[in-house]
């Protein structure tokens, strides 16, 4: 569905606004809806009904492939590819390996922890409609806003500026594309 | 438990930052240092001498590359010499960046909001700094990449059981982690510079490395997620790479270096020193910048006090290592520890011994960590401290180890000077590049200490 608006937005000056904003939004029934703040909100995330996300599950597989091939890489060339026997001892010494495979694990898991937030996040995304608003640029300052976007099926262009009113915003302004 | 949760954000914030600061205000004079365009004059200096010291640090890799390590004073039995002292002494400056960091963000002292932007900052640098010294250390630092297995037509690698390759691993993943971390810390505070300035250029190098952020309340709640399992990873990290620096002595069989109490030992003093280099950058910075409401007295007594507790640690580690030498039935352990107190190198052992034993323990006054000066001398003290335990590990036990035959003295020449004061030099040329290029403190996270960041719940 393609529309001339991505949304309208509302701009608040307290989080304590922005929260409650964000809730009786979604008590009216409004989804595709997204807030802005110069810092984050944990309330905001629970009003919003902002699921656990999957970055620890990222994570996790980030480090055990990181643990996994620095020990197996250790052990193709201390055993198979470039053995140097030492007095007699194993070439299979594991204990000497360990280090290396805690290295190599925190450093992929490290690595999928912030490729993960730009995944999960959709980053970097240098242009955003949000940013056509001039007073946007205070959502990185003082200002909090909560944005309706036009793909919601209750969204109307009169509507949702009228609902956005009753919250006692400071302004509602719509947001191009 | 869902009200022990909440007892730990309760009294906190006002004491931490200054009353009377608004999300605006805090913004304002945080980004304000950046994106002015005067600059103070003290960054002048410290930025000048900073250049005169990177430009000395060049001429000496210069010289270093034209004749090769001799230079330095590596003289067989002692060939880490300064190299490896200056090595071991930067790493462990890192250490408390990360501390601040990662530990203290999981055991939510909120406190560290403030300091944790620049200190992360001081461990890159100082990583940096560290990593010269094995590199050039190694005679011919263009092969460096030998260092790490790759398939080669030599069809040769690295040995596994090596602690110096382990090193090798251990500090490239802390210096890449820390790098991390730092850059997903700044992602926001990056955005808000992107929209303060009025300089176009500013505007479009901030905005790219901002990636498009946009505070939205989705991206907060993974970025969270990612700040919680960034810090629970960093946390072992840095307990374990002055533990593996730690077992490039300990593996070897050299008196006075074959110890299990070194890793602990290690890592204290490394937090030790870092703390004190904390110190002995926030002093005079939040005196400059006026950021005394932000880096309040609070944050240097808490961090006197770790200076403090780990001083304590490190104290009590010589004490066990001249009880060791004492107790053990070894004669060469025996006649390293006598030869430390008594021998070639007492006058550093003894320095060192009242600047980490003696020293410390003055930090139990309140009057000397309430008063910024003293304190600053204080961490001075503590990095001189701790650079000479470095360099009284190291050179007086090879100086004089098993073989009587082969003892020689070492002792530091210019060149061993003048790479040292050089990477203070590089330290402190990156450092205060990133303070007038970057935000010093994080301000996203002094935005959340503020009484106003918190939701009133419940009305009606």
């Amino acid at each position: 569905m393609k529309t001339t608006v991505y949304g309208v937005i509302a701009e608040f000056d307290s989080p304590t606004a922005l929260v409650e904003a964000a809730r009786a939004a979604r008590e009216k029934g409004y989804r595709k809806l997204d807030a802005y703040s110069p810092f984050p909100i944990e309330e905001l995330s629970e009003a919003l009904h902002l699921h656990r996300n999957r970055l620890p599950l990222i994570v996790l597989i980030g480090g055990i492939i990181g643990g996994i091939s620095g020990y197996l890489l250790q052990y193709f060339v201390a055993v198979l590819y470039y053995p140097v026997n030492v007095g007699g001892r194993p070439l299979h010494s594991w204990p000497s390996f360990v280090i290396i495979t805690f290295e190599t694990t925190i450093l992929c898991a490290a690595l999928a922890a912030v490729l993960g937030l730009l995944g999960l996040c959709g980053l970097p995304m240098p242009y955003h409609p949000v940013f056509n608003v001039p007073r946007f640029a205070f959502a990185s300052r003082n200002r909090f806003f909560l944005c309706i976007e036009a793909t919601d099926p209750l969204f109307d262009a009169v509507k949702t500026v009228d609902f956005l009113e009753t919250l006692e915003p400071k302004e509602v302004s719509e947001v191009a594309h | 438990m869902a009200d022990e949760l909440q007892v730990t954000d309760q009294p906190a914030p006002e004491k931490i930052i200054a009353p009377g600061y608004t999300f605006g205000t805090v913004t304002d004079q945080i980004a304000t240092v950046v994106l002015t365009r005067k600059t103070p004059v003290f960054w002048m200096v410290s930025f000048g001498l900073g250049l005169v010291l990177l430009l000395l640090f060049l001429l000496a890799v210069g010289v270093l590359f034209a004749k090769g390590v001799g230079i330095w004073g590596l003289r067989t039995p002692v060939m880490w010499g300064f190299a490896i002292t200056n090595f071991v002494w930067w790493v462990g400056i890192g250490h408390a960046g990360t501390l601040i960091s990662a530990i203290l963000l999981l055991l939510n002292q909120q406190w560290r909001n403030s300091i944790n932007r620049f200190a992360e900052a001081m461990t890159l640098f100082a990583v940096a700094c560290a990593g010269m010294f094995p590199l050039l250390h190694l005679g011919r630092p263009w092969l460096f990449y030998w260092l790490f297995p790759y398939p080669n037509t030599m069809k040769i690698e690295p040995n596994f059981r090596s602690p110096l390759v382990w090193d090798v691993f251990a500090v490239s993943t802390y210096a890449t982690v820390s790098l991390l971390f730092w850059y997903v810390g700044l992602m926001p505070d990056l955005a808000t510079l992107r929209d303060r300035t009025h300089n176009r250029l500013a505007r479009f190098v901030y905005g790219i490395m901002a990636m498009g952020w946009r505070g939205s309340a989705k991206h907060w709640s993974v970025y969270e997620t990612a700040s919680l399992l960034l810090a629970g990873l960093a946390t072992p990290l840095v307990l374990s790479v002055h533990t593996v620096v730690s077992f490039d002595f300990t593996i070897g069989i050299v008196p006075g270096w074959h110890s299990t109490f070194f890793p602990p030992y290690f890592v204290a003093g490394a937090i030790y020193s870092g703390f004190a280099m904390v110190l002995a950058l926030a002093i005079p910075l939040r005196s400059v910048y006026g950021l005394k409401g932000l880096i309040t007295d609070k944050h240097l007594d808490n961090s006197a006090k770790v200076m403090l507790a780990t001083g304590l640690i490190v104290g009590f580690a010589y004490l066990l290592e001249a009880f060791t030498g004492w107790y053990t039935s070894d004669v060469f352990e025996h006649a390293v520890t006598v030869n430390r107190m008594t021998g070639p190198y007492s006058f550093q052992y003894w320095t060192l011994v009242a600047c980490n034993i003696v020293a410390p323990n003055f930090l139990w006054f309140k009057k000397i960590r309430g008063t910024p000066w003293l304190l600053f001398i204080w961490s001075l003290i503590v990095l001189v401290g701790m650079w000479l335990e470095r360099y009284v590990i190291i050179v007086s036990s090879l100086a004089q180890d098993n073989l009587v035959s082969s003892w020689r003295i070492f002792e530091g020449t210019r060149w061993d000077w003048a790479t040292y004061l050089g990477t203070i030099g590089l330290f402190l040329f990156l450092f205060f590049l990133f303070i007038r290029l970057l935000p010093m403190i994080s301000i996203f996270e002094v935005r959340t200490l503020l009484p106003q960041a918190k939701i009133e719940e419940e009305r009606g």
